[in-house]
């Protein structure tokens, strides 16, 4: 059993405080929004979560690159955490996107291209995790997450931009007047801090349950070579 | 002509060939024998270039593998206990279509010899969907000469024939061995392995354990040893 | 025209014990593209003829075609106004949908009875295997087009026979095609291999389904060529971008 090396234990007291530091900013420090009101908080989080899902997609997409240059285990273990992770934060994205929508465009969605993409991106990673659960050899399956993962990722930017180009030829949005609401509002000062102190906040969360999940499954490997062993002495 | 040193394959974290060393010289034809599981699947399917040695050195006809798969391919014939057969082609159809991927030249020409070969010229038009197993074994031997290749890899032909048809096979890998090909069969049968190779090798704990030439032992004696060798 | 003395031969083999020699085949530069290029026409070849045998994937593809534009008949109402906005949606979704079957169908043919190792133990370039499947269900799935697009067009009074129409059903067919053979024969290997096509497929293949409802729209109304070329361009790149991509994973897939 590997204790916990010191720098993860100081990274877990750290992200700890940031994100409670965060609350403090997000709540109470930035500003209220003029037109919006207090829903308009919801961004902050809403917008860090989006990025953080789309890093952790090219950090297993790399990831899986790098896999199938090197053929080692352990690239693969960090592709599987990030996308198990990066599905989490896919979801705050999306499910705070509708929170922050409801009350100011009276509805739970917006075909905004950022969160179309953003949703198929979910979608994607949920193919990916079933992709590799229909699949026994262990090699076969890392190098089948390796390739999805890199195509897949490829597709996204594509994605977005043929729902930008069509949006710009279609607006919709149901139930909003407004043909471009995109959720754009000016920031002061302070909201730019508190925005990008979130993104910071989310980045550390997210390489702080990285290191977490990756630790996990090399211990998990670790207890099923022992019993491979002593099933097999 | 072929030449494995210290071959280690892993499956994930689990080993079946732990440093194997096996060699066979030009013109030889090899039985590998042993239990289920032993690797004997896995040997051949490294030498066949279809997988890949986790660790050690292989050699075909001064080629390693797998950087030099390419080359290497173009001199193997394979029968595996899949048929590697379309059902919908007709047996002739079938033995075009791996002629065309060989490049072979007179097709044709070829195509019918080696249907003449394995006795099927009379089923040439017919549907490889209405063959017997055995006739489908036959057709396959035929696919893995098309293209004259110096070395046969063949896994447990014989499985799922009936006696008269492993009969018919056996006089045909006599017939195909004898044309001077090195010829590598893996084997339930020690017997019929014993009969049909120069040399038998038994495959066990991912090393191999025993190697007899023929003549070497008294064929009662044979299955003793697989006994002794394999723990069984 | 080369004298005779100059070919290189690579005689049939005499019966009887002989010494094997080593094949007399030098692999000069353009004899491996002829070898490269020979052994996708072999497969093509190959698919069609067992397709011509069994009509198993083109009949599936077709009537399951034809069950969907059905379904969409009665789901969307297709009146003679509504048709001019949706033609474009129906056909594009019908595409997507049956070319699943096809895909699916033409790679399980190579898993199931280990034919996969029969076209791996070839002498060529995995990628020749990769295009000459994907070739072979780039013309099936035009081949269902081919059948669908006068269907419908005498189903609802659509003239659909614009050329323009047929190089988008061509542009779009290659993308779904190419990343649908790369995926399919991931998928084929997996114990939940029919439903978990669709899944990997649809959203990646997501921008052809855009971009070809758009461009064919467009197209059918009429609209300034200004806008198409967006989406034309939009293929082709989509086409370009993953045959590359395509070309560079294939050999990860099916190298153990």
């Amino acid at each position: 059993m590997e204790p916990m090396p010191r720098t993860l234990k100081t990274l877990n007291w750290l992200t700890a405080a940031l994100f409670v530091a965060a609350l403090y900013m997000v709540f109470l420090y930035a500003p209220r929004e003029a037109v919006m009101g207090d829903v308009q908080r919801v961004f902050y989080f809403h917008v860090s979560a989006g990025w953080v899902g789309a890093v952790a997609f090219l950090v297993t997409a790399i990831s899986g690159a790098v896999f199938l240059a090197r053929r080692n285990p352990k690239w693969d273990r960090l592709a599987v955490a990030s996308v198990e992770i990066g599905m989490v934060f896919a979801f705050i994205n999306i499910v705070s996107g509708a929170i922050w929508a409801r009350p100011v465009w009276n509805t739970w969605w917006t075909w905004d291209p950022r969160l179309v993409t953003a949703t198929i991106m979910e979608l994607i990673y949920l193919a990916y995790l079933m992709l590799r659960q229909g699949i026994e050899d262990p090699d076969r399956r890392a190098r089948f997450g390796s390739v999805y993962g890199i195509v897949a990722f490829i597709s996204v930017p594509i994605t977005f931009l043929s729902i930008r180009f069509f949006r710009t030829i279609h607006p919709v949005v149901i139930g909003s007047g407004d043909p471009t609401a995109e959720g754009t509002f000016d920031m002061t000062p302070r909201m730019l801090q508190a925005f990008l102190f979130s993104l910071l906040t989310f980045s550390l969360i997210y390489m702080t349950l990285l290191w977490h999940r990756v630790r996990l499954a090399r211990m998990t490997e670790h207890v099923e070579e022992r019993r491979m062993q002593l099933t097999s002495a | 002509m072929i030449e494995v040193r210290k071959l280690v394959k892993t499956f994930g974290r689990k080993p079946v060939l732990r440093g194997l060393d096996f060699s066979v010289p030009e013109g030889e034809f090899v039985a590998v024998v042993g239990p289920n599981g032993a690797g004997k699947t896995t040997l051949l399917r490294i030498l066949a270039s279809l997988a890949r040695p986790t660790l050690g050195e292989v050699r075909l006809a001064g080629r390693r593998l797998p950087a030099e798969a390419g080359a290497v391919r173009r001199i193997l014939g394979v029968v595996s206990h899949q048929p590697l057969l379309y059902g919908d082609l007709t047996a002739e159809e079938n033995l075009r279509f791996y002629g065309r991927l060989y490049a072979v030249s007179e097709l044709e020409a070829r195509v019918q010899q080696a249907l003449e070969t394995v006795g099927l010229r009379p089923h040439r038009r017919d549907l490889v969907r209405t063959f017997s197993r055995g006739m489908q074994q036959r057709l396959s031997i035929g696919r893995a000469i098309l293209h004259e290749p110096l070395v046969m890899l063949l896994d447990e032909p014989h499985t799922g024939l009936d006696p008269e048809a492993a009969v018919m096979l056996d006089r045909l890998l006599g017939q195909v061995a004898g044309e001077g090909r090195t010829v590598v069969m893996t084997s339930h049968d020690l017997q019929r392995a014993a009969s049909l190779a120069n040399r038998v090798d038994v495959l066990a704990g991912g090393v191999m354990a025993a190697s007899v030439r023929k003549g070497e032992l008294d064929p009662e004696e044979l299955p003793a040893l697989y006994r002794s060798v394999t723990g069984a | 025209m080369p004298e005779p003395g100059n070919r290189i031969e690579v005689r049939a083999a005499p019966t009887g014990p002989r010494v094997p020699t080593a094949p007399a085949t030098v692999a000069r530069g353009d004899r491996l593209v002829a070898g490269y290029l020979r052994a996708i026409a072999a497969i093509v070849r190959k698919d069609l003829a067992a397709e011509l045998r069994s009509r198993e994937l083109l009949g599936a593809m077709l009537v399951f075609s034809l069950l969907l534009i059905l379904i969409f008949n009665f789901a969307l109402e297709l009146d003679a106004r509504t048709r001019q906005t949706v033609t474009a949606g129906v056909l594009w979704s019908t595409f997507a949908f049956a070319g699943t079957l096809g895909l699916n169908r033409s790679m399980a043919l190579e898993v199931d009875r280990g034919c996969l190792d029969g076209l791996l133990l070839a002498p060529v370039d995995r990628s020749a295997l990769f295009f000459g499947k994907a070739l072979g269900n780039l013309i099936f799935m035009l081949l269902v087009a081919a059948t669908i697009l006068p269907a419908y067009s005498a189903l609802y009074n659509v003239n659909l026979f614009l050329p323009g129409l047929m190089g988008v059903v061509l542009l779009g067919s290659i993308g779904y095609v190419v990343v649908g053979t790369l995926l399919s024969s991931m998928a084929v290997q997996a114990r939940t291999r029919d439903i978990l096509l669709p899944l990997l497929l649809f959203p990646v293949v997501l921008p052809v389904v855009i971009a070809a409802v758009r461009a064919t729209s467009g197209l059918l109304q009429a609209v300034p060529p200004e806008e198409i070329r967006g989406w034309i361009n939009l293929l082709i790149a989509y086409d370009v971008i993953f045959t590359a991509v395509a070309f560079m994973t294939f050999d990860y897939i099916v190298e153990e």
